[in-house]
Parts: structure tokens; C-alpha cells; sequence
């Protein structure tokens, strides 16, 4: 849902960021505001993903240059923790597994620092089993997976589920979700879909990563970006994505090629 | 017959770590319970052999040095609190000095064993998994005063809690255990050793498992400050035998264990799984032995270790298949968490294999907490260091919630890790 006059939650703005010595975003910039579901497109390796880990925190990218506001605030001088708890939201790709940590402590332990975070009292074990409960329907997800270690032995539409589930306990203000469709079947698509549609409103914000138009035919995003060599290429509404279904990314990498090859033309 | 066993340690008199044996046999000796003749004999043999040193290869990493520091007398500690018995477990203390069956009716199944064939059947199972040299055995032999011994038959549904509490006081703590399982006896059996002061646990339990025999054996030993355990877990197993060891120990100045398993005739299963600790200046030591002396036997092993600190772990896993041993199947897996720059890990696996259709796995991982774990819970705004904690807790969980339910009523993550309980 567009509207002009909402509160801007997010603003990145050229931003870089290396791993290792490797410069992988070029100077992004993106202004998501409330109510507002974004889908990045694009190819392996054109950054999309890093750029989800990099505004979580992940300590193996290095910023290089470039500014992201978070609510105003100055986003990425904040552990990867205070991130969360301020209700910024990471859906991994490849979710951990975490052996001998349970998942109801896990959820229960992560549900209380975001609510302290919101300035809430922390749930006590009871209180928070009946939240998580009605929480699991969300995903239509089994109890019996509460029992298990975090994600240890989890299918990959399970541990993605785990991973909308943890969105819905955490409630937050801007979620990203990279690739969560991948790996997926119809059916546990339709499902984590369900949930992330479920969970979008007028005062939060939703950053779908994905690689395929097919999630976007489940979640409908207000704007596509299509990024390619670390950079937004082109931004358009949900057409855009139609367009790269069609036509396949080919055309990306012809732009890229043009953008790339014209400042040594000019010279 | 005081004065005959005085003059064995004479020769090893005066200063220094062989003064320091000659100091405890003088304080040992004598005495005219059942274990003096046995006694008598562990101190001859004790005096005659110098104390473990780095040069030997089973001693290559573990200094004595905290053990030596320790007041060369006997240890009769007195009652320390506990918590409750859990529902469906007995509990038996042990003092060293006391008669740990005192006012106690023992389950169904259960009996003592005594007199001659008390002392005929001690030191058989020592024997047959080659542990009656060993020096933390012969320690105990010159010093223990009184040997729980206990005959299994039938299904037990009782739990056996088995506890020591070196609490504050100085000296040296030992203990004896037999455990005679008739073919087909299972029972849960679950050794505490807590201490808190400048003292040594010494602890040898001997088990022996006929045809069909089920033994659920548990370890947890929590120390604390300049307290240090020897304990050795030795193990005979009949044909169609299950034993299942389950340990942690940590928080010893010097911590040791040795689990030593014979299948006597293969074709038994065997599952070690162990966890121990070493944080400040602590030694933590676990020396595995298994023999398979027939076909067709099965061992999982799993040993993990947690090094922060200056603490040093060691792990020696032999596994011996002989040429007689064909097909047996061995898995050894030793994972080790190394928390700070300054601890240490030595871990190796000594397998001697001959025959030649056999299975015999064996690895071992040394490594940090993982990054994309600890990422993975501050993404969830979980801080740095209590994600840490979690995933501390999860590693030696794996172990810890294998040992017996009666171990709960102790908080095993409690009391080695300081954590709180759930």
C-alpha cells in the first residue's frame, strides 16, 4: 500500500559494502516507507543478498561508504541486536540449525528482547507458550516442532516456516526476507506466503528478496527493484516483474553492459 | 601390622612428590577391615614406582602438580547438604568410612556382596581390562578403607544414586565400587562426586555385565578450586551386554577419568559419552579404553570438551581390535569447543586395529563457537554474550540430557557451567 504521506521507516542511500576484499554493493539507495512491500530482484551474485545481511548487521561485510536511517536513526553504528529489538527483521535463506538450544527457549528468549525493545514485560513461560501457540497457526505449523532443537533436522520449508513464525512473535516494523521462497513447494509457498501477507499492515514494511517472479504472485509488492553488479538497476511497480519473467534477466545484463561501457565512450 | 606396612614408604621419605606418597601410605596403613591384605598391597606396589610424570605418554599432558599440593592424608568428610531424591531413586553416601547400606532397604534385586566372595571377585574386573597398574588405581588401593559392592538380578526399576561430598576439608577421599550384574540385570546406576575444598576424590567403580546384562551408568562430577578427581570406570561386558557411560566432570584443579571396557567375548554394545570442562588453570583428562576381545562388538563413542581460560583438556580414546575381532563396529567422534586464546586442547584417537573386517570411524573437531550461530541469535536480538551462553549450553547439553533422570535433581548445567537451570 503507497501512501505519499507515510512515515519513512527505512532510507538506505548509496550505500557500499565489501566482504572480505571483495566490494560487492556499488552505492544502493532505497526509501521504504510504512505500509510498503518491496520486492529486490535479481541474479546470483548481484548483491541482493548481501545487502539483507549487511542491514542486519552480519559481521562479515564491511560498510565502505553510504548512510542507512532507520526510523531516523542512524542504523548501522547498532550491534546486530539492538537492530532486532528496535524491530528490524532478518527471514534468512538458509536458516541455522542450532543443536541443543530448544526452540521454545529460543523463540521465548528473542520474543522478550524485542518486547523489551518495545518497552513491553517480558512474557513468563506460560504466558508465552499460549502466545506462541496461537502464533504456530499463522504457519500452520506443528507444536511438536516447539520440542526440537533450533531448526536441527528441520525440512527447508520447515525451518522457513520457523522462520515466519519467528516473524510474527517478534513483530517488526521492517521485515527482510531473503529468498524465502526458495526451496519451497507450492504448498509450503502458499503457506509462508500466507503468513507474510498476514502479517503486513499499514505500519510496517516488508523487503522481499527472491530470485523468481512466483512469490510475487502470492505477495503483491508495491515496488520491484532489480538489482544487478551491487547496484538498483531499475525500479518499477509489480509490472516490472512480469517484464523480467518474460523477457528473462538477459536485458539486465545488456543495460549493465551499456551503463558500464559508457563513461569510456564519452572519454 | 602397622608397623610392617611403615616400613614400605621409607625408602621414597622426605621431600618432594615421592615424600608425598611416603607421607599418605604412613597415614593409610594399617587398619583390619576387609580391603588391609589389598591395601597392603597397592602401597608395596605404589612405593615402588615413581608418581606419573610428563615423560610418561599417559601422563604427557597432565601435570600432577595440583594433586601434590594436597594435604597427604585421609579424608572423612562430614554430611553436606543435598538435594531432594528424586521419585524412584535411591540414594547411597558415601564417606569412605561409613557403611553406605546403614538403615537402608535395598530395592528388589539388589544385594550386597561380602565377606569371601567379596574378596575373591574384587580387582577381577581391574584385571581383565588391564587397570590393576594404573596409578590412580593403585592410589586407591593403598588408601580406600571400605568398597560398596552390590549384586544386580532381575529388572531394576530403582535407580541407584551413588554420592560423595569432599566438601572443604583436606585430604584424600576414597571410595570403591562393585557392581555384579546377573545375565539379563538392568539397572540405572548414577555416581556424584561433588567437592569444594583443597582435597582429592578418588573413586574406582568396577562393573562387570554377564549374558544380556543392561548397565545405565552415569558420571557427574562438579569441583570447585584447588579439588582434583581420579576416577576410573572399569568394565567387563559379557556377549549380549549393553553398557551406557554418561559423564561430566569440570571444575577440578585436575580432573581425570578413565573409562576401561573389555567385551570379553565381543558381540556386546558399548556407548561412551562424555563431556568435560576446563576453565581458569584446570586440567580436565578424560583416558578412554576399549577392547574388543571377541567378534562382532559395537562402541559409540562421543567425547566433547569445552577449554576457556588457561584450562587444558586432554582426550586419549584407544579403541584395541585384536585379530579375533572381526566385524566389529566402532564410531569415535571427539568435538572440543576452545573458548579463549590462552586454553588448550590435546585430543587423540588410538585406535589399534588388526582384524581386518571391521568398521572403525573415528574424527575429531577443534573450533570456535560458530559465527553464523552467534549471528544468527543476535539477528533474533539476542546480545552477544547470552547468545554465547545459549549456544555453550546447547553443546554440552548433548550430553548432559543423557544422563540418568535422577541426575536432574543435581542441575548438572548449574553446576558445571554456573548457568541456571531451566
Amino acid at each position: 500500500m503507497i501512501r505519499p504521506d507515510a512515515p519513512v521507516l527505512l532510507e538506505i542511500h548509496d550505500l557500499q559494502a565489501r566482504v572480505e576484499d571483495q566490494p560487492i554493493l556499488k552505492g544502493v539507495s532505497l526509501t521504504v516507507r510504512a505500509g510498503e512491500i518491496h520486492a529486490v530482484m535479481g541474479r546470483n551474485g548481484s548483491g541482493k543478498s548481501t545487502l539483507s545481511k549487511v542491514l542486519a548487521g552480519h559481521p562479515a561485510y564491511t560498510v565502505t561508504g553510504g548512510t542507512v536511517h532507520y526510523l531516523g536513526e542512524d542504523l548501522l553504528s547498532l550491534e546486530p541486536e539492538l537492530r532486532a529489538r528496535a524491530g528490524l527483521f532478518l527471514g534468512f535463506q538458509y536458516p541455522v540449525e542450532i543443536p541443543g538450544v530448544s526452540n521454545l527457549e529460543f523463540l521465548r528468549v528473542a520474543t522478550n528482547a524485542r518486547r523489551a525493545g518495545k518497552g513491553e514485560e517480558e512474557l513468563d513461560t506460560f504466558a508465552f507458550e499460549d502466545l506462541v501457540r496461537e502464533r504456530l497457526q499463522v504457519v500452520q505449523m506443528d507444536p511438536a516442532f516447539l520440542e526440537r532443537s533450533v531448526n536441527e533436522g528441520f525440512s527447508g520449508g520447515e525451518k522457513k516456516r520457523n522462520e515466519i513464525l519467528q516473524m510474527a512473535l517478534l513483530d517488526p516494523l521492517v521485515a527482510v526476507l531473503d529468498e524465502t521462497d526458495s526451496g519451497l513447494d507450492i504448498d509450503a509457498l502458499r503457506i509462508v506466503a500466507g503468513g507474510v501477507n498476514h502479517l503486513a499492515g499499514p505500519d510496517n514494511a516488508t523487503l522481499l528478496i527472491t530470485h523468481y517472479q512466483r512469490l510475487l504472485d502470492v505477495i503483491t509488492p508495491d515496488y520491484v527493484h532489480v538489482m544487478a553488479a551491487g547496484r538498483i538497476l531499475r525500479t518499477g511497480g509489480k509490472e516490472l516483474a512480469l517484464e523480467l519473467e518474460e523477457r528473462g534477466y538477459d536485458w539486465v545484463d545488456a543495460e549493465l553492459a551499456a551503463l558500464e561501457r559508457t563513461p569510456a565512450e564519452v572519454l | 601390622m602397622v608397623a610392617a606396612s611403615l616400613s614400605t614408604p621409607t625408602a621414597a621419605a622426605g621431600a618432594g612428590p615421592g615424600g608425598w606418597i611416603a607421607a599418605l601410605l604412613a597415614t593409610a596403613s594399617g587398619g583390619a577391615d576387609a580391603l588391609a591384605a589389598s591395601r597392603q598391597r597397592a602401597a608395596q606396589a605404589l612405593a615402588q614406582i615413581p608418581l606419573p610424570s610428563r615423560r610418561d605418554e599417559a601422563w604427557r599432558f597432565t601435570d600432577l602438580a595440583p594433586l601434590t599440593a594436597l594435604n597427604p592424608t585421609l579424608l572423612t568428610p562430614a554430611p553436606a547438604a543435598q538435594p531432594e531424591v528424586a521419585a524412584g531413586s535411591l540414594r547411597l553416601h558415601l564417606d569412605g568410612r561409613s557403611d553406605p547400606l546403614a538403615g537402608i532397604s535395598l530395592p528388589a534385586g539388589v544385594e550386597p556382596i561380602s565377606g569371601a566372595e567379596l574378596s575373591e571377585t574384587l580387582g577381577q574386573v581391574l584385571a581383565a581390562t588391564g587397570s590393576a597398574d594404573l596409578w590412580p588405581v593403585l592410589l586407591n588401593g593403598a588408601t580406600a578403607r571400605s568398597v560398596l559392592a552390590l549384586r544386580v538380578r532381575g529388572a531394576v526399576p530403582t535407580s541407584l544414586e551413588l554420592v560423595s561430598d569432599a566438601g572443604g576439608g583436606e585430604g584424600i577421599l576414597s571410595l570403591r565400587l562393585l557392581l555384579l550384574l546377573e545375565p539379563g540385570a538392568s539397572v540405572e546406576v548414577l555416581q556424584v562426586h561433588r567437592s569444594s575444598g583443597a582435597n582429592l576424590t578418588s573413586v574406582v567403580l568396577e562393573a562387570r555385565l554377564r549374558e544380556g546384562a543392561v548397565l545405565r551408568h552415569g558420571l557427574l562430577a562438579p569441583g570447585d578450586g584447588a579439588a582434583c578427581l581420579l576416577a576410573t570406570v572399569a568394565v567387563e561386558q559379557a556377549t549380549g551386554s549393553r553398557y551406557s557411560g554418561v559423564s561430566a566432570h569440570g571444575g577440578w584443579a585436575l580432573g581425570r577419568l578413565e573409562p576401561r571396557l573389555v567385551q570379553r567375548e565381543g558381540a556386546a554394545h558399548s556407548a561412551l559419552k562424555a563431556l568435560q570442562l576446563a576453565d581458569g588453570r584446570q586440567i580436565s583428562d578424560t583416558h578412554s579404553q576399549m577392547v574388543f576381545a571377541g567378534p562382532g562388538g559395537r562402541l559409540e563413542q562421543l567425547h566433547k570438551a569445552v577449554a576457556d581460560g588457561h584450562g587444558r583438556s586432554v582426550f586419549n580414546g584407544a579403541v584395541q581390535v585384536p585379530r579375533l575381532a572381526q566385524r566389529t563396529d566402532a564410531a569415535q567422534l571427539s568435538r572440543n569447543l576452545l573458548l579463549s586464546d590462552r586454553a588448550r586442547i590435546d585430543t587423540k584417537p588410538e585406535l589399534e586395529i588388526v582384524a581386518d573386517d571391521v568398521r572403525c570411524a573415528h574424527g575429531a573437531t577443534v573450533s570456535r563457537l560458530q559465527q553464523d550461530e552467534l549471528f544468527y541469535l543476535q539477528s533474533r536480538g539476542i546480545a552477544a554474550d547470552q547468545a554465547a551462553r545459549l549456544l555453550l549450553r546447547g553443546f554440552c547439553e548433548e550430553v548432559l540430557q543423557e544422563l540418568p533422570a535422577a541426575a536432574a535433581a543435581w542441575q548438572p548445567l548449574v553446576s558445571l557451567l554456573g548457568e541456571e537451570g531451566r
